[in-house]
This record gives C-alpha cells, structure tokens and sequence, in this order.
C-alpha cells in the first residue's frame, strides 16, 4: 500500500492512530488538484462508457426481447427474421463449452511455461521464450483461426476418434452415431474450437502469471533455498502462494478472452442450434460467432435479435468477471513489495 | 530479481574458499545422466512393446504420448530409489515445466511458418501499394493488393490508439496512485471490461454511433471499436506494473517534498516505463488482428480510402477473413498474402515496440549513456 492512497482511503479514515494525525490532503497544491482530477475524470469516463455499452444494447435490443419474452431464455432456434422463435438455450451452453475446453488446456500450459520461464529455463533461453510469448499474444486471432482451420483440424481430428472409441464413457466424449465413428462427423466441433481458443488465452494468461512470479520476493526465495529447499519447494512454498494472484487474473483474463473470442469460432464451427453433451462431434455454437455470422444477413428486427444476444454475453461476461475480480482483490499481488 | 539463484560458481570465481572444497549448487552428476538416458531408452523399450505390440493402435503421436507416460514414471522411480521422495518431485515438476514451456512455443512456430509458407507465393511489392479496383473474381492472385485494407488498418490502430492509451494509463495512475472512493468499484469495472467481448464492443459501436448518431460504417467507427477494446487491456495491464512499483520510492519521493504529480510522473511512471510499454504491446496486439468489431463497423471496401471520416474502409484482418472465404483459388491465395502480411505488420511492431522500451529500468541504453556521460553525470 502506499501512502498517497491511505490518506484517502475510505477504510482507514475512521483511523485515529497517532500516525494518521497529519493529514496531507491540506498541503495538496494546485498542481496535484489537477492531477487528481484529470485522474479521477478518466476513470469516470471508463465507468460512462461502461455503462453506455450495456444501455445501448438493452436499448437496440429491447424490440426483440419484447417479442420474445422468457422465449429468449429457452428457446433454442435462432429464426427472429423469418417470424420465428429466437432464443440462445442452446448457443449459451456452447460458448461456455468451447471457453471450459480452452481454460482447460491454456491454465495448466500458462502457469507452467511462466514458471519455466521465471524459474527454471537457463538465463539465455529465458530471454528468448519471453519474447516468443509476447510474439504469441500478438498473432492475430484471426491468424490462429485460419491454422486451426486448414493445419490443426484435419490432425486434430484423428484424436477426436481416439477419444471417442476409446473413452467413450465420460459423457462429453459419448459420440452417438449409428454407423459407428468415422472422421467425418469430428470437424467443426466445440473441441476443435476449444483447442483452437487455447491457443489464444495462452499468452494472455502467461504473460500475466510471468509478470507476477517475476517478482516474487528475492528475499524468501533465497531463504527457502538457503534452508534446503529444492527448486520445486520453492516454486510451491513462494512462487505460487506469491503469485495466486497473479494465476488468478490471468485465468480470468483468459477466461474472459476464450467466451468472447469470435473470429476463430466462426471460421472453425458449423452452426448447430440443438445443446448437446458431446463436445466431440461436429456443430457447435457461440454467441459471439452467431452475431458474426447473421449480422450481415439481418433485417432491423435480426439486428434487435442481434443485440439481445450480445447483451446477453456481456451481461455473462460482466458476472464472471465480478466474481474473478472480488477473489484477485483478496490477493493484490506486489502490494507488500518494499525496499 | 533472480540472480542470486543463477550465480553460477565460475562467474565469481574470484571468492575463494580456501579451507574446503567449494559446493557447487548446479552440479549435474554422471548419476544423474546415466538415469536421465536409462529411463529414457527403457520407457522407449516399454512403449513399443506396450504400444506396437499390446495395443491395435498405431500412430507417431500416441507413441510420443506413451514414451511420455513411461519416461515420466521409470525416473521419478529411479530418482526415488536414489535420492529420496523430495528430489523425486523436485524431477517430476521440473519435467512437467519444461513440457508446458516446449508447450507454448511449439504452436507459435508452427503457425508462422504454416502462414508464410501459404502467403509467400503471391506476395508481391503490388501487395503494398495497389488495391483491388481492377482484380476480377478470376484474376491471378498476384494481381492487384491489399493497400487499401493496409492503410485501412493502420489509421484505425493509430486512432484508437490515439484515445486508449492516455486514457487507459491515466486511469491506471487513478487506480493506482491516487485513489479515491471510486478505486474499488473502477477495478471491477474495468476487469469486467477486459473480458468485453470484440463482437460486443462491435456492436456497441454500431448501436450509439451508427444507429442512434445516424453515422455511417467509417473507418472511424472502426477505430471507435477498437479503443472499447483497447482501453481495459492497457488499463489493466498499466495497473499490473504500477502495483509492482515498490512503496518505498513513492515514499522517498514524498518524504523529500515531491507533490503527487511529480512522484507519480517523475518517480512511478519512468520506473515502471517498461511495464508500460509492454502494457501498449498488449494491447495493440489484441486490436491490430481484431476482426469481429470491424465485421460490423468499418463496411469493408475493395479500393482504397485513406479518409477514415467518411466512406467505408477495408482493414486487413476483416480484407483475410471475406476473401478466404471466397469458393476461387485466387481468392483465397490473396487472402493468405494478406494474413502474411498481417503477421510481418505485427512482428515490425513487436520488434520496434521492444527496441524501445523492452528492457528492465535499470538497463541505460547507449543513446541515454552517451548524453548522461555529455552532461558528466556518468
């Protein structure tokens, strides 16, 4: 914590310990009232924009939540131009599939490439692999979308079949189809997209969780070793409990990534309007890819359609990440890093 | 940060123990080989044996994944016997970190080299500088370019840039270094905000300023998006390193009579420049590829517009993702052109982006030494 902050700070105002006395909020000058309120305006703006994003959209989106009702809730077909029901019952589980799959691989792939590259990669190739995983957040989406879709897909597709004939019996690898398992009913499927999203929420979640470990205390880390500990001891006793924070937000960021990310969905799924278990099989769905994909073929009213459906996702969205952020704030990594 | 762990014996060879013999703290024993290569030829035995031959499976990927599995068992056992239960975790996760660390690497190089393998054919110096005004459906995929979309790109990352980012640090600095009553909702709000998905953002866009302002799809709008996007990510990413700022300078420089401005723009701000300039990298890497807002804000066009006001405007991402969906060959070779180049674009910005500011704070470069060394201050 720093100064600056406690005087202010709400929580410690009721204070009256003979340090907080002084108060330094009178030997403010102008200069510093600026700052403060050129500081404090663009943090209100973010909170306008914020709230401008989900007004306009409750507002475009109103004339189709009006026809639809509790419908948009339950419904699962997606026809509002052709007079038709709309509802995202199936495309919400699916979005939430594909970002399951994505953190399911990108979490444990991240945290171990940011201990490698903190703890345990030689000082050369530390210096290489920080650059690779910077240069891995900076390929475009787009970009994965296009290699999962022509390179990824046709191999992945093999383990698609290997985990449906041999493991079968965990529901979300259960492939029904009758004329047995062939390769052709595995593309286009949420695991493909889920694979494919992973890659994206990697470096995001890296780059966080390095930043964090990095930092870690010198002082304790020496210590643990001093006393015996072997590198793993160390990365357990200091490094992970050092940096929860730090895995945490980076998940989160990630996670936040993988339910919205659109581009790379979109070029990899074939639309499918029935939820399913299977995360295996082709057709699947997202929020993000359907808007993608119905916008330009819209009328006003599809559009309205449109626009619920990507309230709906910010709302979701906007309620993970409160969630997130309430655990990352009980552990601010860096807060007790003092010279 | 890390160095007291690397020190090396023979970096500092100049200590000298004299009454024993020094320990050396990164020693590999021949042990240590002879169980690292013994495992590995044994699970290699147990796997074609297990795999060839056990199971009706074949395939070069399980047989890796198998080799995996045993290799991992057969050492951490052999590790055990020889140096107990502590060393044999201590081996076990130091393989599972540095698979995660191959891990991430591998589909990097795999995807740059699938992109320029596919792109390079057709990548002519016409890429940068013509449009597609006079390419047909059936045209050779060498003729005409993606200007249009380049310039297209370029203006929307610079303008969005342009409002991002003086916001994003400012509210950083808020959050960080003066703080007030807004300090914990803002967080939350901005935390929710990064996790804004591109196509909402896109639509956001399109909801105020082209169906409520009654603006039309311009490459502003575009850039519009871009910053809804751009804004959490430098914000967030900018409050990561300010945190990282150690208290004690903030104090220093308080307790020598610094007002806030001076401690915030003189102290915290040069000492977390770095961080800083990894924040912006972050950021723009998220938005120069972003293809989904622009889906829905910039139009898309085939000739150029360099006016970002009015008309609508290509962009690279959104130039890639209509024609690779195109049925001719052509089109879908132009369409990789322009991913490569839309990969180079990055990897420019990446290069430059770390040139200037990818280093620790305390790292002086030579321009700076030279003109410390001219005022006679080092």
């Amino acid at each position: 914590m720093s100064v600056i902050g406690q005087s202010t700070s709400p929580d410690l105002a009721g204070d009256s310990s003979p340090e907080h006395v002084v108060d330094p909020v009178v030997r403010r000058s102008g200069v510093d009232r600026i700052f403060r309120g050129v500081a404090s305006g663009s943090g209100i703006l973010t909170f306008i924009l914020m709230g401008l994003i989900g007004g306009f959209l409750l507002l475009k989106g109103y004339d189709a939540l009006k026809v639809a009702g509790w419908g948009f809730l339950t419904d699962s077909e997606w026809a509002p131009d052709q007079g038709g029901k709309f509802g995202i019952a199936a495309i919400l589980p699916f979005t939430v599939q594909i970002a399951v799959v994505a953190l399911f691989i990108a979490v444990p792939v991240a945290l171990s490439t940011a201990l490698f590259i903190t703890e345990y990669a030689p000082r050369k190739l530390r210096r290489v692999l920080t650059a690779m995983i910077d240069l891995l957040a900076a390929v475009p989406s787009l970009i994965y979308g296009l290699w999962g879709l022509f390179y990824l897909q046709p191999r992945l597709i093999t383990l698609s079949k290997w985990m449906a004939d041999h493991m079968g019996w965990v529901p979300f690898f259960h492939v029904d189809d009758q004329y047995g398992t062939s390769l052709g009913i595995f593309p286009s499927s949420t695991f493909v997209s889920g694979v494919i999203v992973s890659l994206m929420v990697i470096p995001i979640c890296t780059a966080v969780m390095r930043e964090v470990f990095s930092q870690a205390p010198p002082g304790e880390r020496e210590g643990a070793m001093a006393l015996g500990g072997t590198r793993w001891g160390v990365v357990r006793d200091v490094i992970l409990p050092f940096g929860r924070g730090g895995i945490i937000g980076g998940s989160m960021l990630g996670l936040g990534r993988a339910l919205g990310e659109t581009i790379a969905v979109t070029l990899i799924i074939s639309p499918a309007f029935t939820a399913k278990w299977s995360i295996l099989d082709q057709g699947s769905n997202s929020i993000a890819a359907l808007i993608a994909l119905k916008f330009s073929e819209s009328s006003t009213f599809g559009i309205s359609a449109l626009m619920a459906a990507g309230l709906a996702l910010f709302i979701i969205t906007l309620l993970v990440n409160a969630a997130a952020s309430t655990v990352v704030s009980k552990s601010r990594s860096g807060a007790s890093t003092e010279i | 940060m890390t160095s007291a762990l690397n020190t090396t014996p023979n970096t500092n060879g100049e200590i000298k123990i004299s009454t024993e013999e020094r320990i050396k703290i990164r020693d590999i024993e021949i042990v240590d080989v002879i169980v690292m290569v013994g495992s590995a030829v044994s699970a290699l035995a147990l796997s074609y044996f297990f795999f060839q031959i056990l199971l009706p499976v074949s395939g070069a990927l399980g047989f890796l994944v198998c080799w995996y599995i045993f290799f991992n068992i057969i050492s951490t056992v052999a590790v055990w016997e020889l140096r107990g239960a502590v060393k044999a975790k201590d081996h076990l996760a130091r393989i599972f970190i540095w698979t995660g660390g191959m891990a991430a690497v591998i589909p990097l190089i795999l995807v740059l080299a699938y992109v320029i393998g596919k792109g390079y054919h057709s990548l002519r110096p016409q890429f940068f500088t013509q449009d597609q005004k006079f390419v047909g459906a059936l045209s050779e995929s060498t003729e005409g370019g993606g200007a249009h979309a380049i310039v297209g790109t370029l203006e929307q990352v610079g303008i969005a840039s342009l409002i991002s980012v003086p916001l994003g640090i400012t509210t950083a600095v808020y959050l960080n270094e003066v703080k007030g009553r807004l300090t914990k909702p803002l967080r939350m709000i901005i935390d929710a905000m990064s996790a804004v998905p591109s196509i909402v953002a896109g639509l956001f866009i399109y909801a105020a300023w082209i169906l409520a302002l009654g603006n039309q799809q311009t490459g502003l709008a575009g850039s519009l998006a871009l910053a809804v996007l751009f804004l959490p990510t430098v914000t967030r990413t900018s409050e990561v390193v300010l945190r990282l700022v150690p208290g004690g300078l903030r104090e220093a420089s308080l307790a020598l009579g610094g007002t806030e401005w001076r401690t915030t723009s003189r102290v915290v701000l040069p000492t977390a420049k770095s961080g800083l300039v990894t924040a912006v990298i972050l950021g723009v890497a998220r938005v120069i590829g972003e293809t989904a807002p622009l889906i829905l804000t910039v139009g898309g066009a085939f000739v150029m517009n360099a006016n970002p006001l009015s008309g609508k405007q290509d962009a690279l991402p959104y130039f890639v993702f209509r024609l690779i969906r195109f049925p001719q060959e052509a089109q879908v070779q132009r369409a990789w052109t322009g991913a490569l180049v839309l990969v180079i674009l990055v990897l420019v910005l990446f290069v430059i982006a770390r040139a200037i500011g990818g280093r620790g704070p305390d790292n002086i470069s030579r321009l700076k030494k030279r003109r410390l060394k001219r005022k006679g201050l080092a």
